[in-house]
């Protein structure tokens, strides 16, 4: 006992006389790394720089702007806009100024191309929502300045380049006017308008570019209606589908005066294919128009005939045109077939000859092709070379020339919805997935190197040579299991519905993998991944089967629409099986127990509340039997303001007899007032969190018993005049009610109100306390709370005797319904950050002292040690409370520097961050991803139980070997003295 | 305990007892020198060696006494040096702490072997052991004491409930926000 107080107390102190938790220069990227992404791309312009690096400009669905390197593909400069700033449009103006159009069409900014500086911003208002489109015309001056072209939220805007002023206005104020395409034929003076208004009418509108005078105003109505979009043949045609998606109509409008003709589809081909949509490309005298089955392409000749150039069943991907000269467009043309993919570039002009075929090999993991952007460059002997970006379906980025992929990156991961862990296989000869090779000279000489750094003799070459091989010591990236645990699969699914297994060593790839259940099928028209579960954990018994992950995703949007699990393993990345379920998953419950194999039960809830048990064996089914009675679920509808518990009833009646479904019935609900609360946010503890002790030891040797409960859930709920944007409410209007409510029984087990307090609420809920934080409208601060509960019923366990001798029931197990006397502390502190995210450190033991984890809007991780936040601070505390480690109490919470677990680097679009213990108890493996992925390991109390990377082995070794010496010298003259002795 | 030890230590290697009492002259191998008559020479030292027994053992009685008091003056020493350590928990104290735990426990071990210089059939060794071991229990009393002025000893329910795991429950419950 003694032993162990002792142990604490050394705890303690290492805690106590540590809280910053810096690292030195040298130390970085040496157990952390980053890497930085940035989406989807969705459009991609090319810099036409003669001279310097060539670049390509990109706009992301992350809304990302970037500037990448299209020798390598890296990130020159790159921009995040925020979250509701979608971009609508990019292109590069008067070949330096990068224009975007963003938020709908009313944000226009500029950017210099070469460092990514902004230049300027417009606000651009307009009377109505509308589609917005961007055009940067070469060849339109207006007194020496290049015109910007915007139409947007239903109002035409001719900008200067050079400074963003808006030069004159349209607006397009007709009622049902819904603009389709905005047309600037090169050479004139015009600016065509067309769209469609109530439904079937055909409008064209002709603008003087050089002032916005309305020219002409041409309107014809089409009785069948158009149905989506339309497609630019020519300066002066397009191309719409009617109503039905049957007939396709070709409109022209040359001279102002509209024309049209009308070819049912099925004059062009023969088969009835359905309806059709057109797919959107700028190809002069090309559209194509695609079915469920077929992609055809069409050639408009002279006035409206139409012409079926081909019809192809695989999967196609066209770009836009691109002039290689005065009168000459080009486009790509991407085609599938089984492992390869086939490009190739065609004028547009000349269907049947090819400019450029090349085959590509392509990984299956990429799936599909979703975008193609094309650039020319010119070879050597003067002819003209092609390159094209694609965007594959795992949303990764490619650049291919001449046959070849010349780099690509794996973009999907700045879109992480889910991350899960899984450890390494346990190292055995013919096991180790990736060897690592040594060399035995390389392997001297880089200790030699060491030594010479730990004798100071190294010079500064070398030193950076030390420097780069501690950064790529192969012993944190193996491909086996560590005795601490540091070594670890991040299996983390992306929106794309790719699953990538990450090395937390060095943040590789180890494995892709393309969730085949996450593909476009009939039955499942637009799968999405919704989360991912440790489906099987092997450590006892069944330790020679595979982790594995379950993938639970569903095809549709809507939550009864029926789900889809996958189980992949994560050594392999192979799919092991996929379920496609007949019901939906509205929620999935992953229960404490596992079965022979290993195998963690899964309940999933669906649309109608009745409970299906996963895996569906008779081994599961008899354990979840045995728990039966002890097992219930609540759901949280938000919309309502209803919380509702439900408990298992019986087998499912009237369906197919399953014996693995199950009925529920309503245990108890809480209903919030909607007049004045909204339910904002609700955090519960994490499943695999581990609590070392259920007493606390506070100053002077008192004891306070914890109330830890896996049940409890931190409910906030703000006035529903307040749960808009912080600032829009008064102080007397706005309030929050923080509630920790028993989810078994429904009990309320404290509830509190923050008056002049709004949200959003970031909460984090651990052990027996729970977190949170949200804005004071009164102190015009954001504020941190803190609860803490306490079980009061335990509080009298105090004789000594009682507990040497085991005679209590503090261990025994309790039930809920055991009406719980608790009481809790809550203490509140201003806080400058507002958050994006809030995490909070795990172990593997729980002994460890605990750090918060805050994800800035800065998009940086900051370390707050828990001891900031106890509600046991008071202004001036006792000796012995200091002794306790109690911090005085301050107003605010204090921001360290040092603290910074991200130090200089940012993880843009931070979203998420994940803890995980590790198996040394003093440290935790730290996830946070956005658009950016950044990774390390933290040690809330220090390394109190290993020896940290800058422990000098080499003084140790020396210490050793001069204190053999010693001890062989001493001997030897004690010897001779003694014979000495013995002869006088 | 340097006391002790140094009788002992000092002690005698080797030793010629001069005063032969001893009257029958076939206890010897070597006989006895013509004339010399060994009844006479005891007769006539017999009041001179009876003095100088008891001489001894008064002697031996005393430094027995001393012997026994000797931790008296260590018990004082050690109370100053704890006093001096203060009640906080560093290599000081916990050093200090633990010799006076260890001095007692060490010399009562060996309390046989401090007053064997001074065993004889008519010293009355009981009372110097008995205080000697008083004494020593009293250090150790005051190095249990000192433990727990520094916290180190269970004697709270604290100490006892500090690693104890939580409570399971019975029941489970889980869900939340529709996916």
């Amino acid at each position: 006992m003694a032993i162990r107080s002792f142990f604490l107390f050394i705890l303690f102190f290492s805690s106590s006389l540590s809280p910053v938790f810096s690292l030195y220069e040298d130390q970085v990227g040496l157990m952390d790394w980053h890497q930085q992404y940035i989406g989807k791309v969705k459009q991609a312009v090319f810099s036409s720089q003669r001279a310097g690096r060539k670049r390509v400009v990109v706009s992301t669905e992350e809304n990302v702007i970037a500037s990448l390197d299209l020798r390598h593909g890296e990130i020159f400069w790159r921009h995040l806009l925020g979250a509701d700033d979608v971009i609508d449009g990019i292109d590069i103006g008067l070949g330096k100024y990068v224009i975007t159009l963003s938020s709908g069409g009313s944000i226009l900014r500029s950017w210099n191309l070469p460092d990514g500086q902004m230049v300027w911003e417009s606000s651009l208002q307009g009377p109505k929502h509308s589609k917005s489109f961007l055009l940067v015309p070469t060849n339109l001056k207006f007194d020496k300045d290049n015109v910007l072209v915007v139409f947007s939220n239903g109002r035409l805007h001719a900008i200067s380049c050079i400074d963003g002023e808006v030069l004159w206005k349209k607006d397009f104020e007709a009622e049902s006017f819904e603009v389709q395409q905005v047309i600037l034929p090169p050479g004139s003076d015009l600016i065509h308008v067309v769209g469609f208004a109530a439904l079937s009418q055909f409008e064209m509108y002709q603008i003087n570019a050089k002032n916005g005078e309305l020219l002409k105003h041409e309107s014809a109505s089409f009785s069948s209606g158009f149905s989506g979009q339309v497609s630019l043949v020519s300066t002066e045609t397009v191309v719409a589908l009617d109503s039905t998606g049957s007939i396709l109509l070709t409109i022209s409008f040359q001279d102002g005066k509209i024309s049209s003709q009308q070819t049912p589809i099925s004059n062009l081909v023969e088969d009835s294919l359905g309806p059709a949509v057109i797919i959107p490309s700028s190809v002069s005298g090309i559209f194509a128009i695609k079915t469920d089955a077929v992609t055809i392409f069409i050639r408009v000749i002279g006035k409206g005939n139409l012409e079926v150039v081909e019809k192809t069943t695989h999967e196609i991907a066209v770009s836009d045109a691109l002039s290689i000269s005065e009168d000459q467009q080009a486009f790509a043309l991407i085609q599938h077939a089984s492992s390869e993919i086939h490009l190739t570039v065609k004028l547009a002009h000349d269907w049947d000859g090819n400019l450029l075929k090349e085959s590509v090999k392509m990984d299956r993991q990429r799936g599909l092709v979703h975008k193609v952007f094309i650039n020319n460059y010119i070879r050597t002997d003067r002819s003209y070379g092609f390159r094209v970006l694609i965007v594959m379906e795992d949303h990764s980025l490619l650049l291919l020339q001449q046959g070849e992929i010349v780099w690509s990156r794996e973009d999907g991961l700045a879109s992480i919805i889910d991350v899960t862990t899984s450890e390494l296989p346990v190292e055995r000869d013919g096991v180790s997935v990736a060897k690592v090779e040594h060399n035995l000279f390389e392997w001297l000489k880089g200790h030699m190197l060491k030594l010479k750094g730990t004798l100071m003799l190294a010079s500064p070459e070398d030193m950076a040579a030390i420097q780069s091989m501690r950064l790529k010591s192969s012993e944190k990236s193996k491909m086996t299991r560590d005795h601490n645990g540091f070594r670890k699969l991040l299996i983390v699914l992306t929106r794309a519905g790719k699953l990538f297994a990450l090395h937390t060593g060095d943040g590789r790839i180890v494995w892709s993998y393309l969730l085949r259940s996450l593909h476009k099928s009939e039955a499942c028209q637009s799968p999405i991944g919704l989360n991912l579960y440790q489906w099987q954990v092997p450590h006892h018994h069944a330790m020679d089967e595979n982790p594995s992950v379950l993938v639970v995703s569903r095809c549709g949007p809507s939550s009864d629409t029926s789900g889809v699990l996958s189980f992949v393993d994560t050594y392999t990345g192979k799919e092991l099986s996929s379920l496609s379920l007949d019901h939906a998953v509205v929620q999935v419950i992953p229960l404490p127990y596992t079965d022979s194999t290993e195998q963690r039960l899964h309940l999933l809830i669906d649309a109608d509340k009745h409970a299906h048990l996963y895996p569906k064996t008779s081994g599961a089914l008899s354990i979840f039997k045995r728990e039966f009675s002890n097992i219930y679920w609540y759901s949280v509808e938000d919309q309502n303001g209803i919380i509702k518990g439900h408990a298992l009833k019986c087998k499912c009646t009237g369906e197919v007899a399953d014996e693995f479904c199950f009925d529920t019935r309503d245990l108890w609900s809480v209903v919030f007032p909607s007049e004045s609360e909204k339910t904002i946010a609700t955090v519960t503890r994490k499943l695999n969190e581990v609590v070392h002790t259920q007493a606390k030891v506070v100053a002077d040797q008192d004891v306070m018993y914890k109330y830890i409960s896996r049940n409890l859930l931190f409910v906030a709920t703000v006035a529903p005049k307040g749960s808009g944007e912080i600032g829009s409410v008064t102080p007397e209007e706005s309030w929050l009610v923080a509630y920790l409510i028993d989810t078994v029984t429904g009990r309320i087990l404290h509830r509190v109100t923050h008056h002049g307090s709004q949200g959003p609420v970031h909460a984090v809920f651990s052990e027996n306390w729970v977190v949170y934080h949200y804005f004071n409208l009164r102190a015009h601060r954001y504020e941190m709370s803190v609860i803490e509960i306490y079980d009061q019923s335990r509080a009298d366990n105090k004789d000594v005797w009682k507990l040497v001798l085991g005679k209590h029931n503090l261990t025994s197990p309790i039930s809920l319904f055991s009406r719980p006397e608790v009481i809790t502390k809550s203490q509140s502190y201003f806080f400058t950050h507002s958050l994006k995210a809030i995490a909070v450190t795990s172990t593997a033991k729980g002994i460890t002292s605990k750090q918060l984890l805050l994800g800035t809007i800065g998009d940086q991780v900051l370390a707050l040690d828990k001891r900031f936040l106890d509600p046991r601070r008071t202004v001036n505390p006792t000796q012995l409370e200091k002794e306790e480690g109690i911090i005085p109490l301050t107003e605010s919470l204090p921001i360290i520097p040092q603290s910074y677990v991200t130090h200089a680097l940012r993880v843009e679009g931070l979203r998420g961050i994940i803890t995980v213990p590790a198996k040394l108890e003093s440290t935790t493996l730290v996830f946070a991803h956005g658009v950016d992925l950044f990774f390390t390991q933290l040690a809330p109390s220090r390394t109190y139980d290993s020896l940290t990377e800058d422990f000098s082995y080499a003084l140790l070794l020396i210490t050793i070997v001069a204190l053999v010496a010693a001890i062989f010298v001493t001997w030897r003259l004690s010897e001779r003295k003694e014979l000495q002795e013995k002869w006088r | 305990m340097e006391k002790g030890k140094g009788i002992m230590g000092s002690g005698r290697r080797w030793a010629v007892d001069f005063s032969d009492n001893s009257t029958a002259p076939s206890s010897r191998d070597i006989p006895d020198p013509p004339g010399f008559a060994r009844a006479s020479v005891d007769q006539d030292d017999s009041t001179v060696s009876r003095q100088k027994k008891d001489a001894e053992s008064n002697w031996k009685t005393q430094k027995a006494w001393e012997v026994a008091q000797a931790p008296f003056k260590n018990l004082l020493m050690m109370g100053f040096m704890m006093w001096m350590a203060g009640n906080t928990v560093h290599l000081f104290s916990i050093g200090i702490t633990f010799s006076a735990l260890w001095q007692p426990i060490s010399a009562l071990q060996g309390v046989g072997k401090v007053f064997e210089p001074y065993k004889d059939n008519k010293v009355d060794l009981l009372g110097p052991k008995l205080l000697f071991i008083a004494l020593n229990l009293g250090g150790l009393a005051l190095g249990v004491w000192k433990l727990n002025t520094l916290g180190l000893l269970p004697t709270h329910a604290s100490d006892w409930v500090s690693s104890l795991p939580p409570a399971q429950e019975v029941e489970y419950s889980g869900g939340g926000i529709p996916l």
